[in-house]
């Protein structure tokens, strides 16, 4: 069996930051371990910009950016084995890969770092009633097919959901030729980036219909069209108001699923609401020398904040590898207040923090001139004054140590939504 | 006069800025609440630019397709000019990122380069 100080799952933006911090931190036999031909993960196929304004100060491509970090781990030499898919992953740490080289293979690892990524929510997540027919894709198969095998997937288009890729989705299939005929969003508002409605509905006038679903797709061998319907405040369907599109093709853009199979497998505790493994302020699960960051933990808005988050856990997995192995009593438990879908970390030790330590979460709305507030039982720790919270943009909040010295076991921190 | 109603995507407020217009010259802006947003819309209204990313085909990569990219942003009326010039080329493996691809897309006088490093097949 191989052993190794560190094993990275997923050689996307987390998985690569992670190895290169784990490297500049000192611990350098680590491995990462991805299941494509090659590494950058989704990165490769994002070709549109806006990536690396944090990381980098300039304005990169998926693939730029991805290689950043690709020269980074090549020029210290850290192993990566390609077209390796992880079978199985125990609670002490041992990894069961499959690949054509080796066939299968097992590998101990004094620490792991889950950076598996997330996967889309597929049509069968969604029930729409309606045939089965071709020409029905996810965002993310779209834009594989048109930016990586030189595939146009259709001609007329109607995308369902208005998450980023499907919006990016939308300008990359107008430029190509493909008639975008409308994004269809279920929600009174976008969860996507402002940035990209303006520059990929706006700039080619493709409409947004917000509070719209799909409710039928026509066609028996080929998409042929959908019906459109508005939706009431129970987000159910308006009849009066359905409208059919015809088009060939529909694609899906209605949210991503963390990956955590092997998470689980390995007793791995989840977080219902993100879908990703419960941490504390190490990013470690509840399994010791378990780690996780990137969209496996939570999924992100920019892949910048990605690979930030992936710098945490590896540096906490070199603690742990290090020797300092008791960092799993995290007591203090995170909660979402008011107005706050879900908090990453869900619980923190406040002996482990060093000078700060960073929250995200997003809120269940659109809020306006709003406090966010940050309180135990019977202490305000911070407030802060927002213009403006939407789902689609995560939050972020710094909390300095010193606020959070007081503390005792069991106390609560709850993050709320308050009037201003 | 004209009316253009600007998104600002400066930063996550999204402020809805109307810029008027009369004879070519703006008259008034409001709606903005920096004056990074005032400059956005201000370039909005007189030379929005974007940088525009695509693909080419190319031959005996490792991908049928070179991902590229304008150097800089260009004139947002550009765009179709320039994928339809995209549309025509066919590049040959290998490329580095950063190559240039196409030099003075469309007059603009800006190269398209290349944002991956292609190896041949």
């Amino acid at each position: 069996m191989q052993n190794y100080d560190i094993v990275i799952i997923g050689g996307g933006p987390a998985g690569l930051s992670a190895a290169v911090e784990a490297y500049e931190k000192g611990i350098t036999n680590i491995i990462i371990i991805e299941r494509d031909k090659y590494l950058g993960g989704i990165l490769q196929q994002c070709i549109h910009n806006g990536f690396g304004l944090q990381e980098f100060k300039e304005e990169l491509t998926g693939p730029e950016y991805a290689q950043k970090f690709i020269d980074k781990v090549e020029e210290y030499g850290i192993k990566v084995m390609l077209e390796s898919m992880v079978l199985n992953v125990s609670k002490d740490r041992i990894l069961k890969i499959v690949n054509p080289y080796d066939g299968v293979l097992d590998i101990k690892a004094e620490a792991i770092i889950l950076a598996m990524g997330c996967r889309e929510r597929p049509r069968g997540a969604i029930s729409i009633p309606g045939s089965r027919p071709a020409g029905i894709f996810t965002a993310g198969a779209a834009q594989r097919y048109v930016n990586m095998e030189g595939y146009l997937p259709g001609t007329e288009v109607v995308i369902l959901g208005s998450g980023d890729i499907g919006l990016i989705m939308a300008r990359r299939l107008t430029l190509e030729g493909a008639k975008v005929k409308a994004v269809v969003e279920l929600m009174p508002y976008s969860s996507g980036l402002t940035r990209n409605i303006v520059q990929c509905l706006d700039d080619f006038n493709i409409p947004l219909l917000l509070n719209h679903t799909v409710i039928e797709i026509h066609g028996k061998e080929r998409v042929e069209g959908v019906t459109i319907a508005e939706v009431n405040e129970k987000r159910e369907p308006i009849s009066e108001t359905e409208k059919y599109i015809s088009c060939d093709t529909l694609i899906l853009s209605v949210g991503l699923i963390p990956e955590n199979e092997l998470s689980k497998q390995a007793g791995v505790e989840i977080d219902s609401i993100t879908g990703g493994p419960v941490v504390n302020e190490m990013l470690e699960t509840n399994i010791p020398g378990i780690f996780a960051c990137g969209n496996v933990l939570q999924v992100h808005d920019l892949a910048d904040n990605v690979s930030e988050e992936a710098r945490l856990a590896a540096s906490s997995a070199v603690k742990f590898i290090k020797g300092n192995k008791d960092l799993i009593k995290s007591d203090i438990i995170i909660r979402a207040g008011y107005g706050i879908r879900y908090v990453v970390p869900q619980k923190i030790n406040i002996e482990n923090i060093e000078d700060k330590v960073k929250f995200r979460m997003r809120p269940t709305n659109i809020y306006t001139n709003k406090i966010l507030t940050v309180r135990t039982k019977n202490k305000l720790l911070l407030k802060q004054k927002k213009q403006r919270l939407t789902p689609g943009e995560m939050i972020e909040i710094n909390i300095n140590k010193k606020i959070l010295n007081d503390l005792v076991k069991d106390d609560e921190i709850v993050f709320s939504v308050e009037e201003g | 006069m004209e009316i253009k109603e600007i998104t600002c995507t400066v930063c996550p407020l999204g402020c809805k800025i109307k810029v008027e217009i009369e004879g070519g010259v703006i008259k008034n802006i409001s709606g903005y609440s920096c004056t990074r947003g005032l400059k956005y819309a201000t370039d909005e209204v007189t030379l929005p630019k974007r940088t525009i990313t695509s693909s080419v085909r190319a031959k005996n990569g490792q991908l049928p397709l070179l991902s590229v990219r304008t150097k800089e942003a260009v004139p947002k009326s550009k765009t179709e000019e320039i994928m339809l010039e995209l549309s025509k080329i066919e590049v040959k493996a290998p490329f580095k990122i950063g190559d240039v691809v196409v030099s003075n897309i469309a007059g603009t006088g800006v190269d398209v380069v290349a944002t991956r490093n292609l190896y041949e097949k």
